[in-house]
C-alpha cells in the first residue's frame, strides 16, 4: 500500500501530526476530560485562566495534573475577555503559569449573547502581545479583511469562527473561510461552532489546516466515541483536500458502463 | 502588641482580605495553602515571578490576584 504523505503541520516553528485541537470545558469531571482528549489524538490543548478558588481543598485535582505539559503542547485562552487589556493580563498571567510558555490563543469577546469576537479589542491585544514575545493563535470573525491584517501583524495561526461558540451550527459562511484559507501564509484553523464530525470534515475540505474544538465533544452524548469521530473526520476532511474532490455536474454520470448491457 | 488598625489590607481575587504586616507575595501563597501548586500571582496588575514572590512585600490596598488553569474552550 502507497504510503499517503502530507506537509507538516506547523505552529510557531513546532511540527504536530494531528490537526485536531481541543478544548478542557464542559466535561462532567476529570477523568473524562482526560479520556477525551487522549481518544481524540489531539496533541494541542487549550485551557482557561482563572482565579484560584481560595476556599478549595490545596489538595484537590488540577486541570494541568490531567492535561500534563509533559505530554501535551498547552494552550492557553483568553476566554471570558472583553477588552484588549485584560486578553493581554490573562496571557501574561498563563505565560507565568506555564513557566515562560509563549503560545497562546487570543479571543476577545464582544458580549456575551453572542460571544463574538470584538475585531477592534482583538487587534490591539494582538499588537501588544506580539510585541511582547508572544506567540498568537487568533480567534476572529470570518472576515478575510480582518484575518490579513491579523496576519500581517505576525499572528502565528488565523482561527475564523465556524459560527457562535458553542452553538453547534457548524460553518456558516463557508465562501468566507475559503477566502481565508486561499490568502493565507499561516495556518487557518476552524475554532468555533463545530457540531458534528461532518462540520469538521467540511472545514479540512475547504483547506482548512485544522480544527479547534471543545463543546462538539464535550457536550455529545458519549464524549469518548465523539472524540474518535472527530479525529477521524479531521483525517478524512484533511485527505480529501489533499485528493481533491470530482467535479460537480448538473446531470447523471453512470460508473458503469453503458457497452455491453444486455439489453442494448 | 499588634492592634487590627496595623493589618493590612487587601484586594485578594476581588474580595477584601486581611493580612499581618510585613508578609511577603510567597507568604501570602503559603498561608493560602497553594505552595508548590501551579498558579500565577499579579499584584497591581504587574505579574510577580515564582522567583521574586519571596521577596516581594505586601502593601496596603494591595490588588493580589492568584490564578490557575481550568477547563475551557
Amino acid at each position: 500500500m502507497t504510503q499517503l504523505t502530507d506537509t507538516p503541520f506547523t505552529i510557531a516553528g513546532h511540527d504536530f501530526s494531528s490537526r485536531l485541537l481541543v478544548g478542557t470545558g464542559k466535561y462532567k469531571d476529570f477523568t473524562e476530560t482526560g479520556a477525551a482528549i487522549a481518544q481524540s489524538g489531539a496533541e494541542i490543548v487549550t485551557f482557561a485562566v482563572r482565579r484560584t478558588n481560595l476556599g478549595q481543598d490545596a489538595d484537590s485535582p488540577n486541570l494541568l495534573d490531567v492535561i500534563s505539559p509533559k505530554r501535551y503542547t498547552l494552550l492557553p485562552n483568553t476566554a471570558g475577555c472583553y477588552t484588549a487589556k485584560d486578553a493581554v493580563r490573562t496571557c501574561r498571567l498563563a505565560r507565568e503559569l506555564l513557566d515562560g510558555h509563549k503560545l497562546v490563543k487570543l479571543e476577545v469577546l464582544g458580549d456575551d449573547h453572542t460571544l463574538y469576537p470584538n475585531v477592534v479589542e482583538t487587534l490591539k491585544a494582538a499588537e501588544t502581545l506580539l510585541a511582547d514575545g508572544f506567540d498568537v493563535m487568533v480567534y476572529t470573525s470570518d472576515d478575510p479583511i480582518v484575518a490579513r491584517e491579523l496576519e500581517a501583524m505576525g499572528c502565528c495561526a488565523i482561527m475564523p469562527l465556524g459560527s457562535l461558540i458553542g452553538s453547534g451550527h457548524g460553518i456558516q459562511n463557508p465562501h468566507n473561510v475559503r477566502l481565508i484559507v486561499e490568502q493565507s501564509s499561516v495556518p487557518v484553523l476552524v475554532d468555533a461552532g463545530i457540531g458534528t464530525a461532518s462540520d469538521a470534515a467540511m472545514a479540512m475540505e475547504l483547506g482548512c489546516d485544522g480544527v479547534l474544538l471543545n463543546t462538539a465533544i464535550a457536550h455529545a452524548q458519549d464524549p469518548l466515541r465523539m472524540a474518535n469521530a472527530m479525529k477521524l473526520a479531521v483525517k478524512a476532511g484533511r485527505d480529501a483536500f489533499l485528493a481533491g474532490r470530482m467535479p460537480r455536474r448538473q446531470s447523471a454520470d453512470p460508473s458503469s458502463p453503458f457497452a455491453g448491457r444486455i439489453n442494448g | 502588641m499588634p492592634t487590627f488598625n496595623e493589618s493590612i489590607q487587601l484586594t485578594l481575587n476581588g474580595e477584601p482580605y486581611a493580612i499581618a504586616p510585613g508578609l511577603t507575595a510567597a507568604d501570602l501563597v503559603d498561608q493560602l495553602g497553594l505552595s508548590g501548586r501551579r498558579i500565577a500571582v499579579e499584584i497591581n496588575e504587574q505579574i510577580v515571578p515564582k522567583s521574586q514572590l519571596a521577596t516581594t512585600p505586601l502593601a496596603d490596598s494591595d490588588q493580589v490576584e492568584v490564578v490557575h488553569a481550568i477547563g475551557g474552550g
